[in-house]
């Protein structure tokens, strides 16, 4: 990337468990990060991403590799002097200072005159919807605001690069995603790098501009939000992005053979191995589209209405678990179905994603 | 029986105890106090039953006319003892906090190892612990009889009943009683906002000042109480470790009532040591309400 605000190199970082176990948080990992990019940093707790998000703040130092930051090296820059800002977890708020003080604070460390803070401080909260709140003091804030003052106290420096680390977590569903379309806008306004760090596979998917997976200190998968969710590379990003059915199998002849006997034409499977199909649960039909299309038949176990979509859950002849989704407005078709009998749920080759296992093959 | 009533009946059986205790043993001779510090002294100790506003005028400057003049040495006294109050408070404060801040970031195991290091010396006498000090500071004690033999001095130093070998006594004594309360605010803060301060563009001494020292306040103004005031009056330090030359607030109250036997003179000097804690108190517990108040204001 020519353009890179945040780049890594062969950033690793190893930890001990306190049984004297080393454990590699971050693996060798390399990572462009465009100007003005959402990216998100999605994984398992343990996965190496809060890691590296402090590797680019500074609070945790690398073993090896290197961390550059708009052309210049922040390798061994302590974390007051890196042009990053950054909205944590539980927000961390100065309890003894009101919201004014709270927002101007990396202001007034950098010497900005008294007028001139009260005016941008004054701008930022206006940004973040809490306009004339900075007499306030943070235990006397709602959730949702405390969570506002923290992200205009690390915008409101102008820092390049702005990370957050699961800021949304401690919020209600609601809140959570009203914030997710905030946020996204809010970095379209300001034009700057975010990079957020998220367990949230939905979160992640929303708002991203690219999301990288990221699994025992190592990016698996760096792409965008569709990529990721239709191909992705592994199983492992398969199963953790979404619902997913996964039927393993293997290729051979062009051909897609399931070891339940599914078979189908497959563009994927022009050389001969294991691999893995991946079917969405929106991806089965009760209905066929095209004669060609195949089916597998499934015993219903469980019917699930969640408003705006049917959740079909059912199991094939050899013991598989599949789930399907089927929109609300086909509940026609839905209805003739009862738990305990038989369906056939159709789908189409065309959109089934074959995952060749490099690790299996 | 209403509830209101039962709830009364509970509130007096948990006070009562205490509340009895404090009356009989508190405030019953405080009030003895108060009104003999109004009476003549009687010629071979004891009391006269008469009004004498001059046992407060022979500190402040109204003796009575009859006996004697007025002599500044008590204001003195009394402004040698806040001064080496003050440097208690002071120099238990600077081995206190850097500690506290260590002690704090220990694992667990190590940290309740030096909680009770710092406990230990509660398990003996006072008494014995500052003769100690008399064995180590004394002109052939332990520090001059090494330097001596050293040849780093010819002559032993002059080290006990000094106003130095006072205030260190008391800060030997009194380190304990600072400490807990600055440990209980440093290992209650919130390591993530020191984080934010660095993450924000703060320097370390920046961080400490703006953060770290406003929020463990509390726990420095706490520590500083409980050992300014008993530091005032402590008379057992002055009493082993300054001799007969230096003379503070609590060896002369003890000396009024048990070898000058002027118990109203000693009880108005006793009133006097109160009245100061009473305006530092009162200081203190304005200066935290206020704290509290625009810490918890709705």
């Amino acid at each position: 990337m020519r353009d890179a605000i945040v780049r890594l190199t062969s950033a690793a970082k190893a930890f001990s468990t306190p049984e004297g176990r080393q454990v590699r948080a971050l693996d060798g990992i390399d990572l462009e990060i465009g100007r003005n990019e959402f990216i998100t940093l999605l994984g398992p707790s343990g996965c190496g991403k809060t890691t590296l998000l402090q590797a680019i703040s500074g609070f945790v130092e690398l073993d090896s590799g290197r961390i550059e930051i708009d052309g210049e090296v922040m390798t061994d820059r302590p974390p007051y002097r890196r042009p990053v800002n950054t909205v944590f977890q539980n927000y961390a708020l100065f309890p003894h200072m009101n919201v004014g003080d709270n927002t101007a604070y990396a202001l007034e460390v950098a010497g900005v005159p008294r007028a001139e803070r009260i005016e941008r401080v004054r701008a930022v909260l206006r940004l973040v919807g809490l306009e004339g709140m900075e007499g306030r003091l943070p235990r006397q804030l709602s959730g949702g605001q405390q969570q506002r003052v923290a992200l205009a106290r690390a915008i409101v420096a102008r820092p390049k690069v702005l990370l957050l680390d699961e800021p949304l977590s401690a919020l209600d569903k609601n809140l959570r995603e009203a914030m997710q379309l905030e946020l996204k806008t809010l970095q379209h306004e300001l034009g700057i790098t975010f990079i957020f760090v998220t367990h949230d596979q939905q979160e992640a998917l929303t708002m991203s501009d690219r999301v990288a997976v990221l699994a025992d200190g190592r990016i698996q998968q760096l792409d965008t939000p569709r990529t990721i969710y239709d191909q992705p590379v592994s199983t492992f990003v398969a199963s953790f992005i979404g619902a997913s059915n996964l039927l393993d199998g293997r290729c051979d002849g062009g051909n897609f053979i399931g070891s339940d006997g599914t078979a189908f034409r497959h563009r994927e499977c022009d050389s001969k191995g294991p691999a893995t199909a991946l079917i969405r649960p929106e991806q089965f039909f009760l209905a066929a589209r095209a004669a060609s299309d195949p089916a597998i038949e499934v015993t219903l176990e469980q019917i699930v209405f969640v408003g705006s979509s049917f959740e079909l859950f059912g199991r094939t002849g050899s013991g598989r678990r599949l789930v399907a989704q089927v929109p609300a407005g086909e509940r026609h078709a839905v209805g003739a179905l009862e738990a305990g009998g038989a369906a056939r749920w159709y789908y189409d080759p065309e959109s089934v994603h074959v995952i060749r296992d490099r690790k299996a093959a | 029986m209403s509830i209101a009533s039962q709830r009364r009946w509970q509130l007096s059986l948990l006070l009562g105890p205490a509340s009895l205790f404090l009356l009989v043993f508190f405030l019953i001779p405080l009030g003895i106090m108060v009104v003999t510090s109004f009476l003549a002294p009687g010629l071979y100790g004891g009391v006269e039953w008469s009004f004498y506003p001059h046992n407060f005028g022979r500190i402040l400057g109204f003796a009575d006319p009859a006996f004697e003049e007025f002599d500044p040495v008590y204001i003195a006294i009394f402004l040698r003892s806040l001064k080496i109050a003050a440097l208690t408070v002071v120099a238990t404060l600077l081995v206190c906090y850097p500690a506290a801040f260590h002690i704090s970031r220990l694992p667990d195991r190590w940290k309740n190892f030096c909680l009770f290091l710092i406990t230990l010396p509660f398990f003996s006498s006072l008494i014995v612990r500052l003769f100690v000090w008399v064995m180590i500071l004394r002109p052939t004690g332990l520090v001059n009889e090494t330097l001596l033999s050293a040849g780093v001095i010819a002559r032993p130093l002059e080290m006990i009943y000094t106003d130095g070998a006072i205030i260190l006594g008391m800060v030997y004594v009194f380190i304990p009683f600072m400490f807990m309360p600055v440990y209980a605010s440093i290992e209650k803060l919130d390591w993530r906002l020191v984080q934010a301060s660095l993450d924000l563009g703060a320097g370390p001494v920046r961080s400490f000042l703006r953060i770290i020292l406003p929020l463990t306040a509390p726990g420095i103004l706490a520590g500083s109480v409980i050992v300014f005031i008993p530091a005032l009056g402590n008379f057992v330090v002055p009493a082993i470790l300054g001799g007969a030359k230096v003379m503070m607030l609590g060896n002369l109250i003890e000396a009024q009532f048990l070898s000058a036997r002027n118990w109203p003179f000693g009880s108005a000097l006793a009133m006097m040591v109160m009245a100061v804690m009473l305006v530092l108190l009162v200081a203190y517990v304005i200066v935290s309400g206020r704290r509290n108040l625009a810490a918890s204001a709705a």
